[in-house]
């Protein structure tokens, strides 16, 4: 027994060792940041440090919300997510359901591959194709459709009003192919007998989809939208600043909680401001995602993160 | 199934058809029209916009490139060298971290993966990772800025390999390699690596395409433009297209100088970044798919 003991613990040192790169990685690189959670209660001067600076106390929240920018990024924020959850998990749904109707396996590939193909390219590029298609002089819209239109060009890089559109259509190309991708694989996970039975008793395809394969993804939805809701205090910075070019008309309807925590920290030198919205971020988020997670685990307890 | 139901699938295999051609078109469309501004002459261009059919067609976006090479490709070298580094280093750290987690009879198998785990829940921020980074291990300005923050490990990948070990891996294998006198770091390296392959070749997918298409760590640390990713200089030259004539201009004394077509070669930038994505991407499509339909079961 003793002997049993020994051995085992022997077996912990080698195996630690092997993680140890990695572990020490991640206490550089995640957990030593989150100490420096303090500085959104210090009155940040580069010159002073971070340990000289003085202590401020809740000072940089009380300023963030009185200002406007703390409602209008929270409300993009949310506004932003909750149009992706709908939207998308509506269009990956019916893009999923079409691909695994198709059958045959050359074309499912096919256009799988065009639709995933947004996906591989960074917002930079991405940014450059809407700024082929949008900018005042040269773009595609004010050129080629507006004209055959009959409509007047138009100044899309300083006129918010039709951002939030064109922000849900660029996340729409980019992720769509490959949200579909875990829905199909939902779908491939259904019980055949399921359909011959229907099908035994004359239901045609499309009732076959809206009553046996729609209900039969809801787990599926369930999850994906919860865990969506977990995420819903964060954006996606390249979405929301390099796809409108930082454009600073636009940011009544572009500015999110992760745009304002970067132009803080990185164009106004606000550190402290910044810090505070960035803890602000962090924390409703760990609320959301143990929330999230508490509704899952009730719902089913295979698919709860923890 | 009755004849009306036979039917009935093929005519929802041609909706689907139609449906999915039509979106895959839409898909598409946009990229075709930057590849078709970047050869776009740039007088048209100037006067009739960007299109898909343009009046005239001409490569001086790409000869211009060609002359004026030496930015471009000296960001596409560092684009190339930081998604090497990245990718290996981030393989090697990844799977050394989550061996030990799948290993039933490693006593902090739980508490390890507690601490991978919880980085998906909670954050600093990036106000106090930014100045940690750049007050503390003073990485502003080098090759490490663009390698290290933020995307080495991701509780993400670990967790995606540690379930392919934990899985797939029968732990006799394992105990007999023990029987035969293999020490943990020989078992790990002889015969856990060669194993998880197919695991391996999934997460360096995503994380070489993360290295690559990174601005991020940039915008944030790097201000010598010597140092400037692909990424980057496209950002450059969208913001200032006259970046491009600047920077490059005193290789070019003495040599003809060159108009430059503003905006084609910004649109030919643009391609000349995604070409290497385009070459691979087909080869690599099984693994990506696999990793997301893994990823989504257990994240």
């Amino acid at each position: 027994m003793e002997k049993r003991r020994s051995k085992r613990l022997a077996k912990t040192g080698p195996l630690l060792l092997i993680a140890a790169p990695g572990i020490l990685y991640l206490l550089i690189n995640n957990y030593l940041p989150m100490f420096g959670v303090f500085l959104a209660f210090k009155d940040f001067n580069y010159f002073k440090g971070i340990f000289g600076s003085d202590w401020c106390g809740f000072d940089n929240f009380r300023f963030l919300f009185k200002t406007r920018d703390a409602w209008i990024m929270t409300r993009n924020t949310l506004l932003y997510n909750a149009a992706f959850i709908v939207v998308g998990t509506i269009v990956a749904i019916f893009i999923a359901i079409l691909l695994y109707e198709l059958g045959q396996r050359r074309r499912v590939r096919l256009f799988q591959s065009a639709l995933m193909l947004p996906n591989l390219f960074s917002w930079v590029v991405i940014g450059f194709v809407v700024y082929a298609f949008l900018n005042a002089d040269t773009g595609y819209i004010n050129n080629t459709v507006f004209p055959w239109l009959g409509i007047e060009p138009f100044s899309w890089y300083s006129t918010p009003g039709p951002w939030p559109v064109i922000l849900v259509i660029v996340y729409l190309w980019k992720y769509m192919g490959v949200t579909s991708i875990i829905y199909i694989a939902s779908i491939a996970g259904i019980d055949k007998g399921v359909y011959e039975a229907a099908q035994i008793d004359g239901a045609s395809k499309l009732q076959q989809i809206l009553k046996i394969t729609v209900p039969l993804l809801k787990p599926t939805v369930i999850i994906m939208v919860l865990m969506a809701i977990g995420r819903i205090f964060y954006s996606d910075f390249g979405l929301f600043y390099q796809v409108p070019q930082n454009s600073g008309r636009l940011f009544s309807v572009t500015q999110t909680i992760d745009t304002y925590v970067y132009r803080g920290l990185m164009e106004l030198n606000d550190v402290g401001m910044s810090a505070a919205a960035a803890l602000y971020q962090s924390v409703v988020g760990l609320l959301l995602v143990l929330g999230a997670n508490t509704l899952v685990r009730k719902l089913d307890n295979e698919n709860a993160l923890f | 199934m009755t004849t009306h139901q036979r039917s009935d699938v093929v005519r929802f295999r041609i909706f689907s058809t139609v449906v999915l051609a039509l979106l895959a078109v839409l898909a598409l469309l946009p990229i075709l029209l930057i590849a078709v501004a970047s050869v776009t002459n740039e007088d048209v261009l100037v006067a009739s916009g960007y299109t898909f059919f343009p009046a005239k067609l001409s490569l001086d976006s790409y000869y211009y490139m060609v002359r004026q090479s030496s930015l471009i490709l000296r960001s596409y070298g560092v684009t190339i060298l930081v998604t090497a580094l990245g990718t290996l280093t981030s393989v090697v750290l990844t799977t050394t971290l989550a061996y030990p987690m799948s290993r039933k009879d490693f006593k902090y198998r739980n508490l390890l993966a507690f601490f991978v785990f919880f980085t998906m829940l909670f954050n600093g921020g990036v106000v106090s990772s930014y100045i940690m980074w750049s007050r503390i291990f003073h990485i502003k300005n080098t090759l490490f800025a663009l390698i290290v923050p933020n995307f080495l490990v991701t509780a993400f990948n670990v967790l995606l390999v540690r379930n392919y070990y934990a899985n797939a891996i029968p732990h006799a294998m394992i105990e007999s390699a023990q029987i035969d006198g293999a020490t943990e770091f020989t078992i790990f390296v002889k015969i856990m690596v060669p194993l998880a392959i197919p695991t391996i070749a999934t997460i360096s997918l995503f994380t070489g395409l993360i290295y690559w298409n990174d601005w991020i760590n940039c915008l944030y640390y790097i201000t010598d433009s010597k140092l400037y990713p692909l990424q980057n200089l496209l950002i450059r030259i969208m913001n200032n297209i006259q970046f491009l004539k600047v920077s490059t201009n005193v290789q070019l004394l003495g040599t003809m100088n060159i108009e430059l077509p503003g905006s084609s070669v910004r649109m030919a930038m643009a391609v000349i970044g995604i070409i290497p994505v385009l070459v691979i991407f087909p080869f690599v499509q099984k693994y990506f798919i696999k990793g997301v339909v893994l990823g989504a079961i257990k994240g």
